[in-house]
């Protein structure tokens, strides 16, 4: 039973891995071809990095996903702290309406926002681009830093605002110096996943950007469009790395931490 | 009576080669109430998984009515368990949690009926069929635990510190209902707990556990009046335990002065812990004393006072249901049967 | 803590704004005509569509029930690892999915297409070709593919919280391994069922890359169908919205029926 459980669980692993091997072995593939490996180069990358347009949607995406996600933090944190203090009912009407943009397919909340942004443009002088891209992001962005903070208050000891002004805090002081603290980590994991969810938008982006401004999942998605370049290997290769490193060096920080923190408890 | 569950020669290694268990051997009888004692971390529940099944010793065997039962999964035995935490199924009401093993044997839905109707009412929770076992007070929870156990008719039911998580007055009242549904269904209950008095209170025989060996077994009267070394009797009550040793048979030397004592049997000279209960230790005037002190503290514990006394090599605690003041030189004196005489405990 | 309630005021606006008001005007677009007089003409047109409709239905339920049963002893065995392994081995199974989206479908692309890697290989042992790639098994592939995580992860969330001797308590009882899994471990990891079948239903019927990379031009799907009233040559805003509405209301009924499996205040999004 242990021991089918163990090749299950390759098996399943085999299934994730294998068509990202591929693309990394043929990133490296002589010729453009999909099926037969001729002789190792490392022209696709470097044609990857003369590519004009790929550098710039890059630089287009990053761009976008830190403004999104910054001013979605932002807006966001405000708006979890007032949420939390809301009453019963126009709490658990803000919530639904905040949930819309995850529950939703991707394509309807594409698609709302679009016919929005058509209307706009219709009337005013006002185009498809860069504004209605970042508009579009920090729309699906919000929900998910709220999401993040709103569970954090209910872990908060509910005395602490008032006990930070029994010590002689005004309100602001109490905020500042006891709320903020308590719902930092939920700020920080919130923005981190609006800025990855940013990062790899493609459904949203895709109905809001117009034609001239483009975002990285776009351009990949027209290259996978036309005929085959092995630059997309390429790029395959370089992100599944980079988000290999990336989450490497997280697991291992965070299991240090973990370890500090086990010791330190038995000290005490 | 016969022996229902025996244990022998057990012994449980991790793979690092920590020793849970050191060789437990041990005979428990049908109809019995015996409990597991010791502190944290002696094996006490150790022993007890083993007997349930959850875990295989790594040499040993374990024996159920004669028949060697090492490798029977707990599913295919005859005994039940009342977990430490209840571990109730969350997804399951009241009655549902009760008839649980009786619907994993398929019984038919009239018996089911009856029986968990028996047993709603042994337990006191007839009304509580459709509840969720979430919204259950921690007494509460414990009934359906147990019911949900002896529902089976298990031979033998396992219960692994059931009162840990009840407070004080509770814990008393399920103690005596635990002690009155043993004898009613004339069970045989292994009680695990670290609780001295409620082992001493409710068990026809206590072991004494300690870093994975067992120290001593007996009826709770013989343990606490005859315990066998000094981990035992420090546990079992507060001691006051001083190095000792033997001259001769019935004389006993510690503090620099010679008691009379009824020990016999030890080697001429043979150093050994002298244990004497607080309250055999009695007051005399301090100038007809062997032995004297001065009052460092008295407090009063409802029944007794509890004085703290510094003799000159050991501080004596008595109880005594007179205070004297602090800082006044008393003397102490003791019945030759009050004073027992331990061989050492070998280490390792 | 009542004054804080202002604070949320900025994003108040911006979420009618941005996610109220789109929303109300793609079921104002549903009912009007493009002169702007109520019709219901765009609804009663989606009836039109109702081979795709029904196709998108099938072949999202069949890849959430293929998702379903692998990623089921996935979560399990990961939830039953030594509890430092088990950060380590998630990791390894969600870590595909941060790579995008667009690209792990390319990947199939180069796997499946005729000239494919599959097709090559089986050539060696004198296979195929086959017609892998544009069929609707390589889309519910590709369904499968991309959407096993969102499964795996709520799966395995609830059947970490179980609490172990829960499952001893039911051996104790007289379940062998297998009634355990059917009388403890399914019912207590059924919020978790419920989430993943939603987590991977809605972004499967609602999808037009995967079956545009991988289904060819023959297997449209509802995604597709709204795709091409927006942008595409067939320009028709008002049938989109109502073919959106329509969507959004199946997805809702969906959502209903699934949230009755599962207990109350236990439904996880």
């Amino acid at each position: 039973m242990k021991k089918f459980g163990k090749i299950y669980f390759a098996l399943i692993l085999l299934f994730l891995y294998v068509p990202i091997f591929v693309l990394i072995v043929f990133s490296f593939n002589e010729t453009k071809s999909r099926s037969v490996l001729s002789g190792f180069t490392l022209e696709w990358y470097v044609k990857l990095f003369h590519n004009k347009i790929i550098i710039s949607s890059l630089m287009k995406t990053i761009l976008i996903a830190t403004l999104a996600s910054i001013v979605s933090t932002v807006l966001g944190t405000f708006a979890a702290i007032g949420i939390n203090s809301m009453k019963k009912v126009p709490k658990a009407f803000v919530m639904n309406v905040t949930n819309m943009p995850i529950i939703n397919p991707e394509i309807v909340t594409g698609v709302s926002l679009m016919l929005l942004f058509v209307f706009f443009t219709a009337r005013m002088n006002f185009e498809f681009g860069f504004v209605t891209l970042l508009i579009a992001h920090i729309t699906f962005d919000v929900p998910y830093v709220i999401l993040n903070i709103m569970p954090k208050f209910k872990q908060m000891d509910p005395n602490l605002f008032e006990a930070a002004q029994d010590l002689g805090c005004s309100p602001m002081q109490a905020f500042r110096k006891v709320i903020l603290p308590e719902i930092m980590p939920g700020v920080i994991s919130g923005f981190l996943m609006a800025f990855t969810y940013s990062l790899d938008d493609f459904v949203i982006s895709y109905f809001t950007s117009g034609p001239t401004t483009q975002t990285l999942p776009i351009t990949i998605y027209s290259m996978t469009r036309r005929k085959i370049s092995p630059e997309i290997n390429a790029l395959s290769t370089i992100i599944f790395i980079v988000v290999f490193v990336i989450l490497i060096v997280k697991n291992f920080v965070e299991n240090k931490a973990a370890k500090n923190n086990s010791y330190k408890g038995e000290k005490i | 009576m016969d022996n229902i569950v025996s244990l022998k020669n057990i012994v449980v290694e991790f793979e690092d080669g920590d020793q849970i268990l050191k060789n437990i051997s041990l005979d428990i009888k049908d109809k019995e109430f015996v409990t597991f004692l010791g502190p944290s971390g002696c094996g006490k529940t150790t022993t007890l998984r083993i007997i349930a099944g959850f875990l295989e010793p790594t040499s040993g065997d374990v024996l159920f009515e004669g028949q060697r039962i090492n490798d029977v999964p707990p599913h295919k035995r005859n005994v039940n368990t009342v977990f430490q935490r209840y571990a109730l199924f969350p997804h399951l009401n009241v009655y549902e949690n009760i008839a649980f093993g009786l619907r994993v044997k398929k019984l038919p839905e009239k018996e089911i009926l009856h029986r968990v109707g028996e047993m709603l009412e042994m337990v006191n929770l007839k009304g509580f069929e459709k509840r969720t076992v979430n919204r259950l007070s921690g007494g509460q929870q414990q009934r359906v635990a147990i019911a949900r156990a002896l529902v089976n008719h298990p031979k033998v039911l396992l219960l692994d510190e059931p009162l840990g998580a009840l407070d004080l007055k509770l814990r008393k009242e399920m103690q005596v209902e635990l002690r009155k549904i043993q004898q009613a269904l004339e069970l045989t209950f292994v009680y695990v707990t670290h609780d001295q008095e409620e082992a001493l209170t409710m068990s026809d025989t206590v072991v004494v556990m300690n870093n994975g060996v067992i120290q001593q077994i007996g009826s709770p009267i013989d343990i606490y009046n005859e315990p066998v070394n000094a981990f035992v009797a420090d546990f079992i009550g507060e001691s006051n335990i001083v190095n000792g040793c033997m001259p001769r048979d019935c004389l006993v030397e510690f503090t620099g002065r010679q008691f009379e004592c009824v020990d016999k049997g030890f080697d001429p000279d043979e150093t050994v812990d002298v244990v004497i209960r607080p309250e055999d230790v009695k007051i005399i005037p301090a100038e007809s004393a062997k032995l004297t002190g001065i009052v460092e503290s008295v407090v009063f514990k409802g029944v007794h006072y509890e004085m703290v006394v510094d003799g000159v090599d050991h501080k004596w605690i008595i109880h005594s249901t007179k205070a004297e003041p602090v800082g006044a030189m008393i003397g102490m004196t003791f019945d030759p049967y009050d004073i027992h005489i331990m061989k050492k405990v070998q280490e390792g | 803590m009542k004054k804080l309630k202002v604070f949320s005021a900025p994003y108040l606006v911006w979420m009618i704004v941005f996610i109220l008001v789109p929303l109300l005007m793609v079921a104002y677009f549903a009912f009007t005509t493009d002169s702007g007089k109520f019709t219901i003409k765009n609804i009663s047109n989606v009836g039109q569509y109702a081979n795709i409709f029904v196709r998108s239905i099938w072949l999202a339920l069949v890849a959430t029930v293929v998702c379903l049963l692998l990623a089921y002893p996935v979560a399990y065995l990961l939830s039953r690892m030594e509890k430092h392994k088990q950060g380590t081995m998630l990791l390894i199974v969600m870590l595909p999915m941060w790579m995008n989206f667009l690209l792990r479908t390319y990947a199939w692309m180069t796997l499946l297409g005729n000239n494919g890697v599959i097709n090559h290989v089986l050539g060696i042992f004198g296979l195929g070709p086959y017609k892998l790639i544009n069929t609707s098994g390589a889309v519910v592939l590709g369904m499968v593919y991309n959407y096993l995580p969102f499964m795996i992860l709520p799966l395995y969330s609830v059947m970490e919280k179980i609490d172990k001797s829960v499952i001893e308590a039911a051996s104790d009882l007289g379940c062998n391994s297998a009634s355990i899994m059917w009388r403890v471990i399914v019912p207590l990891s059924l919020p978790g069922i419920t989430s993943g079948i939603t987590m991977v239903f809605v972004p499967a019927i609602s999808t037009f890359i995967i079956s545009r990379m991988l289904g060819g031009g023959s297997n449209l799907l509802i995604g597709d169908l709204i795709e091409m009233q927006f942008l595409g040559n067939a320009y028709n805003p008002q049938l989109g919205a109502a073919i959106s509405l329509v969507l959004m209301v199946i997805i809702l009924v969906i959502m209903t029926v699934m949230n009755q499996f599962s207990p109350d205040d236990q439904v996880l999004i």
